[in-house]
């Protein structure tokens, strides 16, 4: 591995004793375990990692800390992966995105060199809108150049899932550099429950590869101690009204804190010059942890140009690693400090004053210019060219928790002005650059936080008071220049936001075109809008339009800070893609059984078991058997039990004698239709209530809510899940009844239709309820779900045929009993569905729904739920439109070909003028026209002889 | 949004676990309404900026339904109680 240093210089998180390898780009590259796919390609020498969103440039490491845009890859099928973060696997896949034909040539590149239609800013807003038809030719190609990925349509598992977790704590931590690990060490000395996640591998920031990796330890090593929750490979992505979300790999934390300190450090600045994009050119940051964390040699021969004291460390750092260093170009007059004499020692020309003002070279630097403050220029040869244009407080978070920002004119910087309440911050975040500074201030920070939280004692306090005054007399670094503004007449891009491709040309054309404002310059140019949420590019948009329109830099401001702080996959806000499934404890039986399942709401339900037509013919001259465990089932008890029944029903509960059912419609105060169901009274104060399947839940918690506002003496007990039910249906039902409960008197005397007994059931302790959805004699018998199977096998033995959803669908609408939610709607009152007789205006107490139920008494209905018989053979889907004189008038809700009757039959929605018994109408479903005529919806056994037998 | 309700069965959680259910709205007193006071009763509600009495429902928790006092502006809840307490 040529790129690598000698095996004593820096590579502190590898083990270069073994070797992994796997494929970038088709080609195999070996890399040691620690390095990330960034670091192993760069030591591999493939400095190009990616090409740019519009213009196809060659990109490579630029910050490598997961802040910029230029290493994102495609890691096994995942699009948008840094590779400069990303830890290396053995036998991964990483692939080039947006590169065509390929990473080294790409062809696109022409729109770079010559200038292509992607060129203006403002490109869609002013090439797309006219014509309309120019988006359909054009979307295709820009689809294919512009881009940072590709998802894979066919995709249909999810690889990985996401878990939200909540978190209350006292204190939360964001950041583990040495601030944060100071503020989370004092908050948690002091007693505070403490949370602290932080973005990297393991804690410490940039003091891992900056000289301070003893100190982080030993303060990572104490917050452990104190029972500080570490979360490492956490990115803190938003600040939502006090609560933090987190995501760390699978799982997505909210986390709520009492306190907040935000410790996210400052993002090291690049600075604007032609050419500025090349790989090869380097932030100092990134040279620093490439050589101390990975041993990986960043070049050969650096040139090095900076505002402040990072640039010379990342010169020493170079030097010490056997890099030559050509010079080092400062922005500052006369720049003392450390590093500066260590330079000047070694006799690296120090070059006051300069800046760098162009980059050269094909897909990675070549030649380096260089302006002295007279602005006479000099080239220098070299592959590497370290830059650092400031560090930028990661202001973000703290924006987004309400704080406001100040312009510091010295460093040209923004920096918090004041915290919100229960906010706190520490570290370069605030401004401290210098390690000791930065950890006295997290030490500060984290004492508050404890202290208003009301821990902590006098000791404490004096500990804080000298923390103060130290912080105030440590040494804020020797403070660095402003960034120099752009240089003028050089050749070649200067980019200002690298995620979009967006030039200092394309803010310059903005501001020209009257866009003058930075939020308007952001959405015309799109600059700051890429996936580094402007980490590398808010500044200096700043100051180029600051400098374009002669503003201060306060004044210009900064674009609203909004979430989320780092990329994020959709997929990890989505969660987990749960689909909950219900089944009844008689599920397996149907499946042996051969049923076909099909989802019924959250339930699975047996759709049919192979022979609808044989089912239903059972059900009518037979016995058949259904298992209707979906059913809601409620036990509404206590004194005022049957009170309650009548201010929910708008029909009598309080006159059912027990031991009697009686069937009831619920509507909402608005007198529309909610669930119906039957209510049957076991005794004076004890009332079993069933809801429709899809209504269970929701009439659950509605009954709930107005005991909670009435408070009468009466408990509703959900006992669904508890009991399971089928239904026995059949002219041979009582047959079957007979010998399976020989203890119950089923004669059509002792047990009539709408009776309810209790009794042995096959052995198993049922309640049977003689009603019929499905126009036939009929028993359904609750009994505990434990006992279901036992019922069930033996209703099966004694002849009872199961039969499915699909065949009671038919039966019930041969009877027309309309399903709610399929056959009534949202809007359905009684009166329209044919259900008046369920509503007893006369009623004495009030009751939901009274007062609508009475205005709409007095009101004629325009639509009504009828019954239609369709002529010919077929019938139409559920859903086709009845029509009117060529006008869409009603629609077919259910439709079912009747063998037993012979004919079409279905229910519809029909107006006033054509619900007449009678009245012909015409549906059509696509292109098919359908005859109908209205009738009396009790299509078979319209007087109920066969139920009540 | 996001903010903490206190359950005041189970205690402090997170408004996701929860199911808003509207402003505390005065009962049916037995009294015909006319048709004006039926549609303000149905469908208007007070909506005010500022501290209103509300319903919640411990859906994702032990799916009781309790009384809220918010501040609509800002999202506190000054305080909550059982169905059962007076206040
Ligand atoms: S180099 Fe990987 S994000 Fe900047
Ligand atoms: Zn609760």
């Amino acid at each position: 591995m040529k790129g690598r240093l000698p095996y004593n210089v820096g590579g502190a998180r590898i083990d270069r004793s073994r070797v992994l390898r796997f494929t970038f780009d088709g080609k195999v590259v070996e890399a040691h375990p620690g390095d990330t796919v960034g670091s192993a390609l760069h030591a591999a020498g493939q400095t190009t990692l990616s090409r740019s969103f519009k213009y196809h440039r060659p990109r490579g490491l630029l910050c490598c800390a997961g802040q910029c845009p230029n290493c994102l890859v495609d890691v096994d099928g995942s699009p948008g992966v840094r590779a400069c973060t990303e830890p290396v696997r053995e036998g991964m896949t990483v692939t080039p995105q947006n590169a065509w034909p390929s990473l080294g040539f790409d062809a696109l590149r022409a729109v770079d060199r010559v200038g292509g239609p992607f060129t203006p800013p403002g490109f869609y807003y002013k090439m797309l809108i006219r014509p309309r038809a120019a988006w359909r030719l054009a979307e295709p190609m820009i689809r294919r150049v512009a881009g940072l990925g590709r998802l894979d349509p066919g995709a249909t598992e999810r690889r990985w899932r996401t878990d939200y977790r909540r978190r209350h704590c006292d204190v939360l931590v964001v950041g583990g550099g040495i601030a944060g690990l100071a503020a989370a060490v004092r908050a948690a000395e002091l007693g505070a429950d403490v949370v602290l996640a932080d973005d990297g591998p393991e804690p410490g920031g940039r003091c891992l590869a900056e000289g301070d990796g003893a100190r982080v330890a030993a303060l990572a090593e104490r917050a452990s101690a104190a029972g500080v929750e570490l979360l490492q490979g956490a990115s803190a992505l938003g600040f939502f009204d006090g609560l933090v979300a987190v995501w760390q790999g699978s799982v997505l934390h909210q986390v709520r804190a009492a306190r907040t300190v935000v410790a996210t450090g400052a993002v090291e600045q690049p600075l604007l010059f032609a050419g500025n994009d090349l790989p090869g050119v380097m932030l100092s940051g990134a040279v620093r942890r490439l050589i101390s964390l990975y041993g990986v040699a960043p070049g050969t021969r650096a040139v090095v140009a900076g505002v402040g004291d990072p640039a010379l460390e990342a010169a020493v750092a170079l030097r010490a690693a056997g890099i030559h260093v050509a010079a080092v170009a400062d922005a500052r007059p006369s720049p003392t400090g450390e590093a500066a004499d260590a330079l000047r020692a070694a006799g690296v020309p120090l070059l006051e004053g300069h800046t760098v003002v162009r980059a050269a070279g094909g897909s990675r630097v070549a030649k380096v210019t260089l302006a002295a403050p007279d602005g006479t220029r000099s080239r220098l040869r070299a592959d590497l060219l370290v830059i650092s244009g400031g560090m930028a407080p990661a202001t973000s978070l703290l924006a987004q928790a309400g704080t406001s920002l100040e312009h510091d004119g010295e460093r040209g910087r923004f920096v918090p002005a004041d915290l919100p309440p229960g906010v706190f911050a520490a570290g370069q975040v605030l401004g401290h650059d210098a390690p000791a500074a930065a950890e006295l201030s997290g030490a500060v920070a984290g004492a508050d936080a404890a202290h208003e939280l009301g821990l902590g004692d006098d000791a404490s306090r004096a500990l804080l008071a000298e923390d103060v005054s130290a912080l105030r007399g440590a040494s804020p670094g020797t403070p660095s220049a402003p960034p120099p503004a752009p240089p003028k007449g050089e050749r070649g891009r200067c980019v200002v936001c690298l995620c979009e491709d967006v030039t200092v040309k394309d803010l310059k054309t903005a501001v020209a075109e009257g866009f003058d404002d930075i939020e308007l310059a952001k959405r015309y140019t799109t600059a700051t809008m890429g996936p580094c949420q402007g980490r590398m590019c808010q500044r200096a948009v700043n100051a180029v339009l600051a400098e374009e329109t002669g503003r201060a830099p306060a004044a210009v401001g900064l674009t609203t800070a909004r979430p989320p702080w780092t990329t994020v996959p959709l997929g990890v806000l989505a969660g987990r893609p749960y689909q909950p499934a219900k089944r009844s404890a008689l599920h397996a039986r149907h499946r042996e059984a051969g049923a076909r399942i099909e989802w019924a709401g959250d339930w699975r339900r047996a759709y049919d078991y192979g022979d609808p037509d044989a089912e239903i013919a059972a059900v009518h001259d037979g016995c058949g058997v259904i298992d209707v465990s979906s059913l809601g089932k409620l036990l509404v008890r206590g004194p005022d039990a049957a009170a309650f029944l009548d201010r929910v029903y708008p029909n009598r509960m309080s006159t059912l004698a027990p031991g009697r059912i009686r069937y009831g419609v619920l509507t909402g105060e608005a007198g529309r239709i909610i669930d119906d169901g039957t209510v049957a009274r076991l005794d004076d104060e004890t009332f079993y209530v069933t809801t429709t399947s899809s209504g269970a839940g929701a009439i659950f918690e509605w009954l709930q809510w107005w005991q909670a506002d009435w408070r009468l003496d009466v408990r509703i007990t959900d006992v669904t899940q508890s009991l399971s039910a089928v239904n026995v249906a059949g002219p041979r039902a009582r047959d079957v009844l007979a010998v399976l409960a020989p203890g119950l008197d089923c004669s059509a005397d002792g047990f009539g239709y709408l009776d309810a007994r209790r009794g042995a059931v096959a052995g198993v302790e049922a309640l049977a309820l003689r009603i019929g959805f499905v126009g036939e004699l009929g028993y359904e018998l609750h009994v505990a779900s434990a006992h279901a199977l036992t019922l069930w096998d033996a209703l099966v033995a004694a002849g009872a045929r199961p039969f499915g959803l699909e065949p009671q669908r038919v039966l019930r609408l041969q009877k027309g009993h309309p399903i709610i939610g399929v056959d009534t709607d949202a809007e359905t009152t009684p009166a329209m569905a044919g259900m008046d007789f369920a509503v007893k205006l006369d009623k004495d107490e009030p009751f939901v729904g009274r007062w609508a139920l009475e205005r709409l008494a007095s009101r004629e209905c325009t639509e009504r739920l009828v019954g239609v018989v369709i002529e010919g053979e077929h019938v139409p889907g559920d859903g086709a439109v009845v029509v009117a004189g060529d006008a869409p008038a009603g629609r077919i809700t259910s439709a079912r070909r009747s063998a037993r009757l012979g004919r079409g039959i279905g229910l519809a929605w029909v107006p006033n003028g054509l619900s007449e018994l009678g009245s012909r109408i015409e549906i059509r479903d696509g292109g098919t026209t359908f005859a109908a005529e209205v009738v009396d919806a009790a299509f078979y056994d319209p007087d109920g002889e066969r139920l009540r037998t | 949004m996001s903010f903490v309700l206190e359950c005041p069965h189970c205690g402090p959680r997170e408004v996701t676990d929860f199911r808003f259910g509207g402003e505390v709205r005065p009962g049916d007193d037995g009294g015909r309404p006319d048709a004006a006071a039926l549609t303000r009763t149905l469908y208007l509600r007070a909506n005010v900026d500022g501290v209103q009495r509300e319903w919640w429902q411990h859906r994702s928790g032990c799916g009781a339904w309790f009384r809220a006092e918010r501040d609509t502006g800002t999202n506190r809840v000054l305080r909550t109680a059982a169905a059962e307490v007076a206040w």
